[in-house]
């Protein structure tokens, strides 16, 4: 199985799709002659025409609502958000319209779009482009929140999201686009909302998605050489739907908790996966839920605070020894 | 008659030379039938407490929907804000299933989970409905775009408010439809209120509100919305350019709302003098100038216009009493419709939990 990066493998789902289904069609801003921002497009303008990537304006609110409108004829759009930060200009058409049309409509209407783009804080570009809105977005039912945490998870998410019939929210990460792990050659999908076993473990559970993942798996590494700790890391991807059953097996299993979330800690994703422990696990828990997540503030721009402020190693190995 | 209608000149317009009688008639049964339908309405969330929310009128401005939608053909979509219930009715909804959404019945046309601003018809090209002002503008050029990517003749007729036009999806919107050649028809009702503030205390404008189209290189045009005659032949000429050209139209249509912003207005008396009201009433009701003109042409008597309005007030009737008969939803209706995959027991929606109920 050869390695490529995260962008490959969320290009290559995109080519997958955009090859497969006529009905499926890439908008955003700057997607098709400058190949993307991120260069996630990369290449596909060129192969599959004006008609099917198609660059926008800088009108976040016209292009995400014109996809929704196209979706209701059974158009299939991926409707790129250069920063998911971006959806706030779009909220209106995303919660109101795409999420809430079908229940108005008493399910005449559904709405097969996926909207994409990185969601991450950690690059130093202030507090306006680092947003993390999986929890925000998960709060709506009738949308549904995936976030990759590797280049695998990128391209199988992806490609079900694509044919998803509800609205789906794909969030990426800038930090991870470069990165690279195995891929198969042959075609697969991962379904949502299940979870995914990164790494065993029998004394504590780290519950993450997204990056968060990847600094979980880089504190289990130092608590298990350092500390003889053996941490499981559990990979929710999916955000809504969500894998519970992955969760409390694991947490049965651990008897300790530490979840890991680079949303802001107020109502965050973690703050719901908290709550469903404790209610659903409490006789299995031989310790309080604990819980990592970005230092609460605005996302600060200097550079070395900004490492700080996100969920770090340090922390998550620091939060694991308070009660193990 | 102190009438804006002055001259027969669009009658000669050949969208309408070419009307026949029957055509003719149903368009005033169309409009007597819509607003029927909304003095039923009004009567029951006054007196009947029945209906919750909101209830945004639309007497007074029926020859918009009746005139405009009666040029659509079966490739043709319509899409609107929440002041949706003529255009429902002149898509071919039936009032039994408007006035049971009304009622928050399960026999309403969105099952009771919509309410007076979310009316759908999909299999009848009619896409809403839309609660937020212009939220619904971005759609319908969605709804253009999918035609277009289609390879479908067609056009959307996206209707919105004078107050509308100044919230900017809508401006955004005219930008896309302009740069990518859509065939959407963006529609002003302009009924003078946005909500309790005036035209002239809302919105900035050269000539009309239409005209702000001239700077995104739109063709655009204004009319009054009295004359159904007027109605019909500049909408037509607006049709035909976006299944000929491709080409995207602003129209302004002039008309006046004679209830409040909705029911729940608490100012509706405040914000107008009434005698400007009962002037519109008299002199530039659309459905008593049609009535007038059809008398003229010996299309119809007084008799006649008197049976098709009885008949509008009965079917009226009889739908508030089908919605006081239906069922309501169950508690159990109140999770479906939310995920398409999860209704259909799809693969994928039986994987994972959608749902956080305790």
């Amino acid at each position: 199985m050869s390695k490529i990066t995260y962008r490959k493998a969320l290009n290559d789902a995109l080519a997958e799709e955009l090859a497969r289904d006529n009905d499926v069609f890439i908008i955003g801003e700057e997607v098709a002659q400058y190949n993307g921002a991120y260069k996630v497009t990369e290449g596909l303008w060129a192969r599959f025409g004006d008609k099917r990537v198609l660059d926008t304006p800088i009108t976040e609110a016209a292009f995400v609502g014109l996809g929704v409108g196209a979706s209701m004829l059974g158009l299939r759009p991926v409707i790129e958000l250069m920063f998911w930060s971006f959806a706030y200009v779009a909220y209106d058409q995303i919660v109101n319209n795409a999420g809430c049309i079908r229940y108005m409509s008493g399910g005449l209407i559904h709405c097969p779009i996926v909207i994409r783009g990185p969601a991450n804080g950690g690059t130093n570009v202030g507090a306006t482009h680092s947003h993390t809105p999986e929890s925000i977005l998960a709060n709506n039912p009738g949308v549904k929140v995936v976030c990759p945490a590797t280049a695998y998870d990128a391209k199988g998410l992806m490609k079900t999201a694509i044919r998803d019939n509800d609205p789906v929210f794909v969030m990426e990460n800038t930090l991870l686009y470069g990165e690279s792990w195995e891929v198969p050659e042959e075609e697969y999908l991962i379904p949502l909302g299940v979870a995914d076993v990164k790494r065993e473990g029998a004394d504590v559970s780290l519950v993450a998605h997204g990056r968060a993942v990847i600094t979980s798996l880089k504190a289990a590494e130092i608590l298990a050489g350092e500390h003889g700790i053996n941490a499981e890391v559990v990979d929710l991807r999916s955000i809504r739907p969500l894998d519970e059953d992955a969760i409390l097996k694991s947490v049965r299993k651990t008897h300790r908790a530490v979840l890991v979330d680079e949303n802001k800690p107020f109502c965050a994703v973690s703050a719901q996966i908290a709550m469903m422990i404790q209610e659903k696990a409490f006789d299995d828990l031989d310790a309080p839920v604990m819980r990592v997540c970005a230092l609460d503030a605005p996302a600060i721009y200097s550079p070395p605070l900004e490492k700080l402020q996100l969920p770090t190693v340090e922390r998550i190995v620091e939060k694991v020894l308070s009660i193990c | 008659m102190d009438t804006l209608v002055k001259t027969d000149a669009f009658a000669e317009a050949e969208v309408n030379r070419r009307l026949t009688a029957d055509e003719k008639i149903l368009l005033l049964s169309q409009m007597f039938r819509s607003r029927r339908f909304e003095q039923a309405a009004l009567k029951f969330y006054q007196v009947g407490g029945q209906m919750g929310g909101f209830l945004h009128l639309y007497i007074g401005q029926e020859s918009v929907a009746v005139g405009t939608i009666s040029l659509c053909g079966d490739d043709d979509h319509i899409i609107t804000g929440y002041r949706d219930h003529g255009h429902a009715l002149a898509v071919g909804m039936s009032m039994n299933e408007c006035m049971a959404e009304l009622f928050g019945k399960a026999t309403g046309c969105s099952k009771g989970k919509g309410g007076s601003m979310h009316f759908f018809a999909p299999d009848k090209n009619y896409w809403g409905g839309h609660g937020i002002v212009a939220g619904q503008t971005p759609l319908g050029l969605g709804l253009a775009f999918g035609l277009k990517y289609k390879g479908v003749k067609g056009c959307c007729l996206c209707y919105l408010g004078d107050g509308a036009v100044n919230q900017g999806v809508y401006q955004a919107s005219l930008n896309l439809a302009s740069l990518w050649n859509l065939p959407v028809i963006y529609i002003i009702e302009n009924n003078q209120y946005s909500m309790g503030t005036s035209m002239e205390r809302s919105s900035a404008f050269k000539t009309c509100l239409a005209a702000r189209a001239e700077s995104y290189n739109i063709e655009w045009d204004w009319m009054s919305g009295e004359n159904i005659y007027e109605i019909r032949a500049k909408t037509w000429t607006a049709i035909q350019r976006a299944h000929n050209e491709s080409r995207p139209t602003v129209l302004q249509i002039d008309t006046y709302r004679y209830y409040g912003h909705s029911v729940s207005d608490a100012n509706a008396k405040k914000y107008r003098d009434p005698e400007e009201i009962e002037k519109y009433r008299k002199f530039h009701d659309p459905l008593r100038l049609w009535q007038k003109r059809l008398i003229e042409e010996s299309v119809l008597t007084e008799e006649q216009i008197a049976k098709i309005d009885a008949a509008a007030g009965e079917e009226a009737a009889a739908a508030v009493r089908f919605a006081e008969e239906s069922p309501l939803p169950e508690k159990a209706d109140i999770l479906s419709d939310v995920y398409f995959e999860v209704d259909h027991q799809t693969a994928a929606g039986r994987t994972g939990k959608h749902f956080f109920n305790e």
